[in-house]
């Protein structure tokens, strides 16, 4: 599960993007830092600008202006007019649908995440992820339990330097959701990556996050550690 | 059956093969275009093809003599470099039911690719596979009752193709008359055993191929 480790990952974000929201229009703006191998939860209503994030982050939505650096890589710049690919930010992107190819079976949508072909790997991760009696099975036949944890198993094989979560527990019911945070959590520790999770749920949040950030209409309102930011400073959530 | 019967229908065979193939090739990289990618006029591309669905074959047959003329520039610059006259040819003939054909191919292949969840490509792209490994690895096989409406409805109305072919080709016997003109020329003729024997094949064939693309409902076909 070895992956090119650099002595400390970091990525900085700093983006504006126009978005359009349910209440008109709105604009993205986050400046921020993530530290090596935190598990950061982007947190907010819906329609706050969370999935848009996440997705400027993959590649997959382009920002109107500003900066997004990983580790020194410049994955995209609107003064110097530098976007990577998606394909090139070597990112693993879990999405909210899971986004399982139904045409291959669960051992064949792992497959195909390799850059290079190790049969060895994707059997530690069926086991892993206790995927090993389904292999044969097609996404159309699975739960959506079974469907988390192959969409986890197959953005591992790809070895990501970046997890990018989009509410990967949204579809599930609670008991799942709480055997499934296990999974995350898992998922996050073996890779050793900054991964970045969507969520609602502000248990949840608590329960797997090293830190949060707070979205509500496009601006960061506050971020820090789950129990301050729950506790202190954002008192519509209060747990404690 | 005589010889020409069996010519007639094997030249119908042959146009409305080559015309499949032609038009999947040239058709499917057009659909892909229209499904995925924004353009200037891009509506206007659509409309375009979509044009022989309304428009009276005769219109595009006339075109098609007024291109394919000595007189006119393209078919001066294919007698000029070529030495090649398309009008009341076979291969005058397939350009002309390529293009007249183009909604019937491109149409379901646009809306099976555009029926696949976005996510899927998504998903492949940041596994980091290239545009044409997701196409062929995940989008085609995730579309292939699509692919087979397009080829069976192009195939089908090729074959049953009139207007175009009689403007374009007229009714030259191995070269031009296709098994839809032979029923016309047959029942001018007052030879109603040889019409019906064409008219009879070409039900069979067109209700086997109809049947295949309507058994496909319960399998994702969409049709326009």
């Amino acid at each position: 599960m070895a992956r090119k480790q650099y002595y400390f990952d970091m990525l900085k974000i700093d983006i504006q993007r126009a978005m359009l929201t349910s209440e008109g229009k709105t604009n993205l703006e986050v400046c921020t830092e993530i530290q090596d191998n935190e598990l950061l939860c982007l947190f907010g209503h819906s329609g706050a600008g969370k999935t848009t994030l996440l997705r400027i982050l993959a590649g997959l939505t382009r920002p109107d202006r500003g900066k997004i650096i990983y580790n020194d890589v410049v994955w995209y710049d609107s003064d110097r007019k530098i976007n990577v690919s998606p394909q090139d930010r070597n990112i693993g992107y879990m999405f909210q649908d899971y986004a399982l190819f139904p045409n291959m079976t669960v051992e064949k949508n792992i497959r195909f995440a390799q850059k290079e072909k190790d049969t060895e790997e994707v059997d530690k991760l069926l086991t892993l992820f206790d995927l090993m009696n389904l292999k044969n099975q097609h996404p159309g036949k699975l739960s959506g339990g079974q469907k988390q944890r192959v969409a986890l198993a197959r953005v591992l094989a790809a070895k990501p330097d970046l997890l990018l979560l989009d509410e990967p527990l949204s579809a599930l019911d609670f008991d799942m959701r709480e055997s499934l945070q296990q999974e995350i959590q898992k998922a996050h520790d073996l890779m050793k990556v900054i991964t970045l999770m969507v969520s609602h749920d502000h248990q949840e949040v608590i329960q797997l996050a090293t830190s949060v950030l707070v979205l509500k209409n496009g601006v960061v309102v506050t971020e820090g550690k789950p129990a301050d930011v729950f506790c202190l400073r954002y008192p519509e959530y209060r747990y404690c | 059956m005589n010889q020409d019967f069996i010519n007639t229908l094997l030249l119908t065979g042959r146009l409305a093969g080559w015309t499949t193939v032609i038009l999947f090739m040239i058709g499917f990289p057009i659909a892909y275009l229209l499904a995925y990618r924004r353009f200037p006029l891009k509506a206007v591309v659509e409309a375009l093809i979509s044009m022989p669905l309304v428009l009276p074959p005769t219109v595009l047959g006339f075109y098609m003599l007024v291109a394919y003329s000595p007189q006119n520039g393209f078919g001066r610059f294919l007698v000029e470099h070529f030495n090649t006259r398309l009008a009341f040819s076979f291969e005058g003939v397939l350009i002309a039911s390529v293009l007249f054909s183009l909604p019937f191919m491109i149409q379901p292949l646009q809306n099976g690719l555009t029926s696949i969840p976005k996510s899927y490509r998504e998903a492949s792209y940041t596994l980091g596979k290239s545009e044409f490994t997701t196409l062929i690895r995940v989008l085609i096989p995730n579309m292939i009752p699509s692919i087979i409406t397009a080829v069976a409805m192009t195939f089908a109305h090729c074959i049953g193709e009139f207007g175009v072919v009689i403007m374009v080709g007229g009714n030259m016997p191995g070269e031009t008359r296709v098994a839809s003109i032979a029923i016309y020329d047959e029942v001018q003729a007052m030879n109603y055993h040889a019409a019906n024997q064409y008219s009879f094949i070409l039900f069979i064939i067109s209700l086997l191929i109809l049947t295949l693309v309507y058994s496909m409902n319960g399998k994702k076909t969409i049709l326009f």
